[in-house]
């Protein structure tokens, strides 16, 4: 009873908070020179509490996108909401970065000159809300959870890519992001890893619900993931498919196996391989 | 613990390898200076160099020569102060054209033409500028290192990644908070590298200047471990020559061992990769 009750908690997305709205994004890079279009009319709704799983060939501009979000990079025009908060759009380019969105970078960005744990409470330290030693105590308490005791006063360069990256995930919710922006954070993992890191994500967005905007090449990832799939078109990049994934979380790895993840791979897989030959096609032309 | 821990380093295989590689040098230094010929070869100069025992009896002889040591003295000091020198205005200097593109715009073009001139190029020039001895050898073994740990501290502060700023910021990090907790930290290793470096070019020059300016003030106990060198060649003392370039090879090798140390204590996590 309580099992099925709680299977249904986790099933819903109840984040109140960090619904993404982008409308109508256009970025040009280099509007007066060369004038690459890499975000073209693109809007997505993503409500609050959704893993929502970006697919797209290499280069389409998906990155592009959230370094918008992130207050990284500017739009050319369009508008990006976090809520009803305008993050940037017309007269306001460029958001400002902030706490309330962290990116999980492709490479990892943990700091290598601080220790795992101080990375973890790196955020917080410097917003400045709690105090040190209730930072400290967070930290740990969620490095626990995470499953990296032990590895507290390691330096990132000490541990295994794997665990660098779920350290990187705990740090980036100590600061109790309303989205996280994952940019093919696992890309360079091997396949046992990643399929160890993908269970342990989805554990970690069950205890601390928040949106996900989750960038990858990987379809098999991005459907075992996600609540949704939007295939990108190549560049210039708007969406091209939306997909509800419609298996119920919580998921686990016997997912893959199921006939429902064959029957959504195959619908997908076409689209995303048409795309992939266009994006080819189209850096041979350039080259 | 400890004592195990030196035991270990004493009687490491590296130790015995260093011990084996010099004792089988000096040997065959020691013959061939003796017998003017290696394995029934003449060779020219190897009769000429003074056998390390002939070194170690003149070596023995100027330790207690307090004239000896104030050349130790002397251009130790002047190596400091020069090294501090420029690592107190090279290092901010670097951090500065790498945070702020307009200064690194002013100051890089200029920068860059008076680095590829050598140390030594500076001596005469500096002899004239500064109005004594001491300063003017201080300020050439000054500029030994300040171009390389400024060229360290640009290249290591200019290639650090960019996603190291963008998450600082998003973490909430203020200007400051990335110059402090990104910027400085990231760069130390370059600065470790450029100080060891600029390190050992300091030694190279502090005693060409010595020899060149005649070793500043004090007469013949003021000159330094280079004046020391040109003394002895003067004097015809060849093993007091050997001497002099032994010690400043020791001295150098302690200091760039001292850096060493000073640089894994302020840089911990490259230790153990």
């Amino acid at each position: 009873m309580s099992a099925v009750l709680q299977r249904s908690a986790m099933s819903e997305k109840v984040a109140l908070q960090g619904a993404i709205r982008i409308e109508d994004v256009v970025k040009i890079y280099d509007p007066e020179g060369a004038a690459v279009m890499a975000v073209d009319h693109c809007s997505l709704d993503i409500p609050a509490g959704e893993i929502c799983m970006i697919v797209g060939p290499s280069g389409c501009g998906k990155t592009t996108l959230l370094n918008a979000i992130a207050g990284f990079h500017s739009i050319t025009s369009g508008k990006i909401y976090l809520d009803d908060k305008l993050l940037c759009g017309p007269g306001k380019p460029m958001a400002e970065p902030g706490s309330d969105r962290i990116v999980v970078f492709q490479n990892g960005a943990l700091f290598p000159w601080k220790t795992n744990l101080e990375n973890v409470a790196f955020g917080p330290l410097m917003q400045g809300k709690m105090g040190k030693k209730e930072i400290y105590e967070k930290a740990r308490s969620m490095m626990a959870d995470a499953g990296l005791s032990g590895t507290e006063h390691n330096y990132p360069g000490e541990v295994s890519s794997g665990l660098r990256r779920r350290v990187e995930i705990v740090r980036a919710l100590m600061n109790n992001p309303k989205v996280l922006l994952f940019d093919e954070p696992y890309r360079a993992l091997d396949s046992l890893t990643k399929s160890v890191m993908h269970e342990a994500l989805l554990e970690i967005y069950y205890k601390n619900k928040v949106t996900i905007f989750f960038i990858t090449h990987d379809l098999e990832e991005a459907i075992f993931l996600g609540h949704r799939l939007v295939i990108m078109t190549s560049r210039p990049c708007k969406p091209k498919k939306i997909l509800d994934i419609d298996i119920p979380h919580p998921r686990d790895y016997s997912v893959l196996t199921s006939p429902r993840f064959r029957e959504l791979m195959d619908e997908t897989i076409e689209v995303v391989h048409e795309e992939a030959k266009k994006a080819f096609a189209a850096g041979e032309k350039e080259g | 613990m400890k004592i195990t821990g030196l035991r270990k380093t004493l009687f490491s295989r590296a130790t015995l390898r260093a011990v084996i590689a010099l004792s089988v040098f000096l040997v065959l230094w020691e013959i061939g200076s003796q017998s003017k010929q290696w394995l029934g070869f003449t060779v020219p100069w190897i009769g000429q160099v003074p056998a390390p025992t002939a070194v170690l009896k003149a070596w023995v002889e100027l330790l207690s020569d307090p004239g000896y040591w104030q050349s130790w003295y002397m251009s130790t000091l002047r190596v400091l102060a020069g090294f501090f020198a420029a690592m107190l205005i090279g290092i901010p200097l670097g951090l500065f054209m790498a945070v702020n593109r307009t200064f690194n715009g002013l100051a890089f073009p200029s920068f860059e033409i008076l680095r590829p001139i050598p140390p030594l190029a500076w001596v005469p020039a500096s002899i004239i500028f500064w109005p004594t001895q001491e300063l003017s050898i201080a300020f050439v073994t000054f500029l030994g290192a300040f171009f390389t740990v400024v060229i360290n501290v640009l290249g290591g502060a200019k290639s650090i990644d960019v996603r190291f700023f963008q998450s600082a910021q998003s973490m909430g990090s203020s200007q400051w908070d990335v110059f402090r907790r990104v910027v400085l930290p990231a760069t130390l290793p370059s600065i470790v590298v450029g100080s060891a470096v600029g390190m050992g070019i300091t030694w190279e020059v502090v005693v060409a200047a010595e020899m060149i300016s005649g070793g500043g003030g004090g007469g013949g106990s003021g000159g330094g471990l280079g004046f020391f060198i040109w003394n002895s060649y003067v004097g015809g003392s060849y093993e007091q020559i050997v001497v002099g370039m032994i010690s400043i090879g020791i001295a150098g090798f302690a200091c760039s061992e001292l850096l060493r140390t000073l640089g894994g204590y302020f840089t911990p996590w490259l230790k153990k990769r």
